[in-house]
Formats: structure tokens, C-alpha cells, sequence
């Protein structure tokens, strides 16, 4: 692949860049400071033929209207939002994604952080380190999880792996998608509202498209209400932010476990100092396992790519 | 039962306290300082027939031989290392505990830590609510859980239902126990050595004995290793404390995630500078459904004792 130019977008994988580099030609295009971005990409714009991009910087209109010998784009990602696959698809490019690597990763973090948040582990293990125990006595009674309705946005993948994991809790599952899926026995709510009523524990894990924008809105959040629990390991802008952070001081919202927010890696302040909130920073594929297989799996479509084999897992 | 004489060894729960001073004669004990315990036993020993102690007071041999009229300890926990069952055997009188409303919460919590310790979630969390994720970058890499293989110390009640939750992550399971055990597909290890050599996650589950004091060991431990953790969901002396600290602070030991320890409410504070270390204050039943479940069965075994009925939940 050595003749393939490759701009990487964010220094998001140190063996994906080591190879990346080893093996192809590779344009790092944090190295350009913002203002002086577009010469760069103009002056390389003749070598550039794959961008690989993640969930901090895609391939945007910009970016790809600035390459005319781009062929593909290779995202270290499941998620698509920040890829214009409108302009891809115009232009015949091909875009692939890291599917199936990372789902257990990120099913794993919405129990962990489901379980978390409702037992609030993260406040008590504070409590011990605040040495308070000791001091005032033992920790307040919390909620249980096992057996508790949980209710999921989205049952692709990943929903399906929070499900079958949920289910060895005791845990009814219900679920929201674009289309009631026949092969499951799981409750179908045909709106976000109704399954949000009918849950304590709602999970978002669908995509985000302009459709699912802001899904988990101030009436989803009202209708989870005091008791329920919000988990997102989807996307920031799936939730309308100001409304939950409101709903959470005001104890109209139960507790939510957030992996994600609309303008990372800036985190409302206001939720820190809540014992209900479990915020973690976009971890939801970070293990060394799974970085590897998505940094393989990116590395493995550009290979096919060159090599005009099947591509591993397209997308377009 | 209002002329049952019932001794309440702490303040553990205000609606069990409520209901035992309603509808029985009730003793506090710790009304009275620990100086003039024994007047205060010697006292009222005449109207008390039943002590309800939990995981911290139960039964020891002093008080047991301070009440020559006690009939029943019905203890608010499913462990029954607190009471003296060699002397409620001697004396004939009968023990009842809190098995199975409180299995849920204690497995739920020792998938909870599992996660959160592998994912390092709350040193995570910290990263978040401290700013460092602006400041510096993205959190480190940590290790997936689906997967890896999950040891149980003990497969009883507790251990089958951390068994059954740790498989829907794929976790292959093993296990030790004192016998092995029929109609389980799990494997089974004939020492804890064994099992520490063949698994990723220990979880302590089993019941606090002569023989299962400090069964986690420097060998144990050892044998566990670097990359091991161990999940300690059962009772701190099952655990050489000081061997564990050592472990961890010199890397022998991958991580830990302990409810429970030697002396409670005492945290070596050693342990709250460790990130590979999270510390919950011996939540394991701490939920308001499970600990009023338990009430009413503390309850109900006062209940039937007096009633000449069959105890509900007898140990002996």
C-alpha cells in the first residue's frame, strides 16, 4: 500500500498510525495548526486517495470537496455522524466502519454504567476515599438493578448485546426502533415517550442521523421521570443536553451514566458534583482488545481497497 | 409477639426498628456505652428471647452466655460469621438469616465492580470531573471484560447468580468450592491456587469460616497476577489484607475491587491513592428493596418462633 495517501485525521491510535505509516504514505493532519489546514490539504490534495477518520474528526464536506483523488474513507468507528455520506455517495467514494469489534466493549460500559449509576458506586467509592464512612456511618440505601425494565433505543448490535446481557439480570427489555423487529420477543414501543414511560432503565444505542437528533428530549426525560435512569453510550447530540442537565438538578430525572456528550470533551460542569451522574469520557470501545481489531479492521479495508478485493465491512 | 423481648444490636434498619419496637418488647443495645453493656445485658436478660444482629454485631459467645433465656438470633445478613453457632448449637437456640432477597444485589454489584474496574470507570469519572479530559486528551486504554475468564471462590447461591450474569458477557466460568458440584457445566478447580492461575477475575463469594479465613493469600495473589483482579464481595478476613496492599502497590496484583475488609469501617488508606482500586463501604445488600425484603424476613421468623411455626429461613 505504499503508494497509497493516507490523511489521518486525530492521533487516535498509536499502532494504527505506526503501521499506517509503515505502510502506506501517511499525512497527519492534526500536525497543521487549523488556520493553515486548507493549503495543506490543496498542497497534498494530488496524494490523498483514503482519509481515516474517528469520532472527534470525520470527513466532512469541506475536507472531502478538497480532495479529488480521494477513493475511501476508512473510519476507526462504528458510528457514521461525522462522514458526509451524502457527498461520498455522490462522488462514488467507499466508506467502511468497525462494526461487531466493538460491540461487547460497549454493551459491557451501559451495564457497567447502568449498574453504577443505580447502585451509585461511584458516590459511594467517595465516600470511602472522603473517609466518611468512618466518620458518619454507613452509605445510603440505593436501587436495585437486577429486574428492573430496561428499555433501549436502537436494537441493532449493540442494543441487542445490552439486551441479552440485561436479560441474565432479570431484566424485561423493551425497545424503540425505526421498525418493529419480528425475530425478538422483546416489547415494541412505537415512540421514544411511550417506552421512555414504561422503563426505568433507558439506554440509548442507535445511530445518529438527523432523525435521532435530540430523541431523548425534555418529554422523553420527563417520562422517564424521578425513578429512571438515562444511560448514553450512543452520541452527545442524541440528548438534548441543557434539558438533562435541568432535569438532573431539579430531580425530575432519576440518575444518568453518560459515555458521550454534544461537545466533547466539554462536560457540564453543573453535573459534577452529583452522586446520580456517572460521566466518563467517550470510552465506550477503549480497550486495548478492541482498539486493536477496529485499528486492524481499518487497516485491513485499506489493504483490500488497493488490492481491488471485497472491502471488510463497507458501509458504502 | 409484644411479649417477645427481642435485642437489636445496631441501628440498621429505621423500618425493621420501627416494626420490632411496635409490635415486640425492644432492646437497643447501643443505647447503652459499651462500658455498661454488660449491666444492661445482665438487666434485661430476663425479657430477652431473640437478638437481631446483622454483618457488623451478631451473637458472639459473650453475649449469647449474658441471655439465659434466648431462644432465637435472627440475623438481618445472609453470612453468619457474627454469631456463635457452636454455642446456639450447645444451647439449642435457633438461627435465621437472609438468604435469596439478597442474591441479586450482591451479584449485580460484583458484575458492577468487575466492569468498573476492568473499564477503570471511576478513575475515569474522576478524569472527567477533574477537568483533565479538556486539559489533556483522551483517558488511557483499559481491558475489555466480555470474555475473560471469570473464577468464583464459592458457588452457592451468590456465586451461581455472579456465574449466570458473567456468561451473558461470554465469560468462560470456573470455580472452587469445598466439594464440586453436581448438574454445573462450569469447570472446576480442586484449590484456589488453581483457580487464580486459570482465570482473569476472582470473585470472592463463599462463606467466612475457620477454614476460609485469609483464603486469598500472598500466593493467591501471586498467582492472580499483574494482570489479575480480584472481586471481594464476600467478607474482608477472606482476604490478608496487608498482602493485597502490597500486591497492588508494588503491581503484583493487576486491580481490585473490594466491598468489604478486615476492620470495617477502616479503609487502609493506602488504597485511596491506587486508580486500579475501587472501594465501596459493604453495599452488597444496601438497596431498598432488597434490605426491607430482608426486614420481612426478619420478621417473619420472629414471627413463626413465636407462633410455633416453621421458620421461614432457619440456619439452625
Amino acid at each position: 500500500m505504499e503508494s497509497l495517501g493516507v490523511l489521518l485525521t486525530y492521533p487516535m491510535d498509536s499502532y494504527l498510525e505506526e503501521e499506517l505509516s509503515k505502510r502506506c504514505k501517511l499525512f497527519r493532519l492534526w500536525e497543521t495548526p487549523p488556520e493553515k489546514r486548507r493549503e495543506f490539504l490543496r498542497a497534498n490534495a494530488a496524494t490523498i486517495r483514503a482519509v481515516v477518520g474517528n469520532t472527534a474528526v470525520g470527513a466532512d464536506a469541506e475536507t472531502i470537496d478538497a480532495l479529488p483523488a480521494l477513493e475511501i474513507v476508512a473510519s476507526f468507528s462504528v458510528g457514521l455522524d461525522k462522514v458526509d455520506l451524502a457527498k461520498c455517495r455522490e462522488r462514488g467514494i467507499r466508506v467502511t466502519n468497525t462494526p461487531d469489534v466493538l460491540t461487547d466493549d460497549v454493551a459491557d460500559l451501559a451495564i457497567g454504567l447502568a449498574i453504577a449509576t443505580m447502585r451509585r458506586l461511584f458516590a459511594a467509592d467517595r465516600y470511602v476515599r472522603g473517609g466518611a464512612w468512618k466518620a458518619k456511618g454507613d452509605y445510603k440505601l440505593t436501587s436495585k438493578f437486577s429486574g428492573k425494565t430496561v428499555g433501549i433505543i436502537g436494537l441493532g448490535r449493540i442494543g441487542w448485546a445490552i439486551a441479552e446481557r440485561a436479560e441474565a439480570f432479570g431484566c424485561p427489555i423493551s425497545y424503540y426502533s425505526r421498525s418493529e423487529k419480528p425475530q425478538t420477543d422483546y416489547k415494541y414501543y412505537s415512540s421514544v415517550v411511550a417506552l421512555a414511560a414504561n422503563c426505568n432503565v433507558l439506554i440509548v444505542a442507535c445511530a445518529l442521523t438527523e432523525e435521532t437528533h435530540h430523541i431523548v428530549n425534555r418529554e422523553v426525560i420527563d417520562a422517564l421521570g424521578p425513578k429512571g435512569v438515562l444511560v448514553n453510550i450512543g452520541r452527545g447530540p442524541h440528548v438534548d443536553e441543557p434539558e438533562l442537565v435541568f432535569a438532573l438538578l431539579e430531580g425530575r430525572l432519576g440518575g444518568a451514566g453518560l459515555d458521550v456528550f454534544e461537545d466533547e470533551p466539554d462536560v457540564p460542569e453543573q453535573l459534577f458534583g452529583l452522586e446520580n451522574v456517572v460521566l466518563v469520557p467517550h470510552v465506550g470501545s477503549s480497550t486495548w482488545e478492541t482498539c486493536k481489531a477496529m485499528a486492524d479492521l481499518v487497516l485491513g479495508n485499506l489493504e483490500a481497497h488497493v488490492t481491488n478485493k471485497p472491502l471488510l465491512t463497507p458501509a458504502l | 409477639m409484644e411479649s417477645l423481648g427481642v435485642l437489636l444490636t445496631l441501628p440498621m434498619n429505621p423500618y425493621l426498628e420501627a416494626e420490632l419496637h411496635r409490635r415486640c418488647h425492644l432492646f437497643r443495645l447501643w443505647e447503652s456505652p459499651p462500658a455498661r453493656r454488660k449491666d444492661f445485658l445482665r438487666a434485661n436478660a430476663p425479657s430477652i428471647r431473640a437478638v437481631v444482629g446483622n454483618a457488623f454485631v451478631g451473637a458472639d459467645a459473650e453475649t449469647i452466655d449474658a441471655l439465659p433465656r434466648l431462644e432465637i438470633v435472627a440475623s438481618y445478613s445472609v453470612g453468619l460469621d457474627k454469631v456463635d453457632l457452636a454455642r446456639c448449637r450447645e444451647r439449642g437456640i435457633r438461627v435465621t438469616y437472609t438468604p435469596d432477597v439478597l442474591t441479586d444485589d450482591a451479584a449485580d454489584l460484583a458484575i458492577g465492580l468487575s466492569i468498573a474496574t476492568l473499564r477503570r470507570l471511576f478513575d475515569a469519572n474522576r478524569y472527567v470531573r477533574a477537568g483533565s479530559w479538556k486539559a489533556k486528551g483522551d483517558y488511557k486504554l483499559t481491558s475489555r471484560f466480555s470474555g475473560k475468564t471469570v473464577g468464583l471462590l464459592g458457588l452457592g447461591r451468590i456465586g451461581l447468580a455472579v456465574a449466570k450474569r458473567a456468561e451473558a458477557f461470554g465469560c468462560p466460568i470456573c470455580y472452587h468450592s469445598r466439594t464440586r458440584k453436581p448438574n454445573v457445566n462450569y469447570k472446576y478447580f480442586p484449590s484456589v491456587l488453581e483457580l487464580a492461575a486459570n482465570c482473569d477475575v476472582l470473585i470472592v463469594a463463599c462463606s467466612l469460616t475457620e477454614e476460609t479465613r485469609r483464603i486469598i493469600n500472598r500466593g493467591v495473589i501471586n498467582t492472580l497476577g499483574p494482570k489479575g483482579v480480584l472481586v471481594n464481595i464476600g467478607r474482608g478476613p477472606h482476604v490478608d489484607e496487608p498482602e493485597l496492599i502490597s500486591a497492588l502497590v508494588e503491581g503484583r496484583l493487576g486491580a481490585a475491587a473490594l466491598d468489604v475488609y478486615e476492620h470495617e469501617p477502616d479503609v487502609p488508606e493506602e488504597l485511596f491513592r491506587l486508580e486500579n482500586v475501587v472501594l465501596t463501604p459493604h453495599v452488597g445488600s444496601a438497596t431498598w428493596e432488597t434490605r426491607k425484603a430482608m426486614a420481612d424476613l426478619v420478621l417473619g421468623n420472629l414471627e413463626a418462633h413465636v407462633l410455633n411455626k416453621p421458620l421461614l429461613t432457619p440456619f439452625l
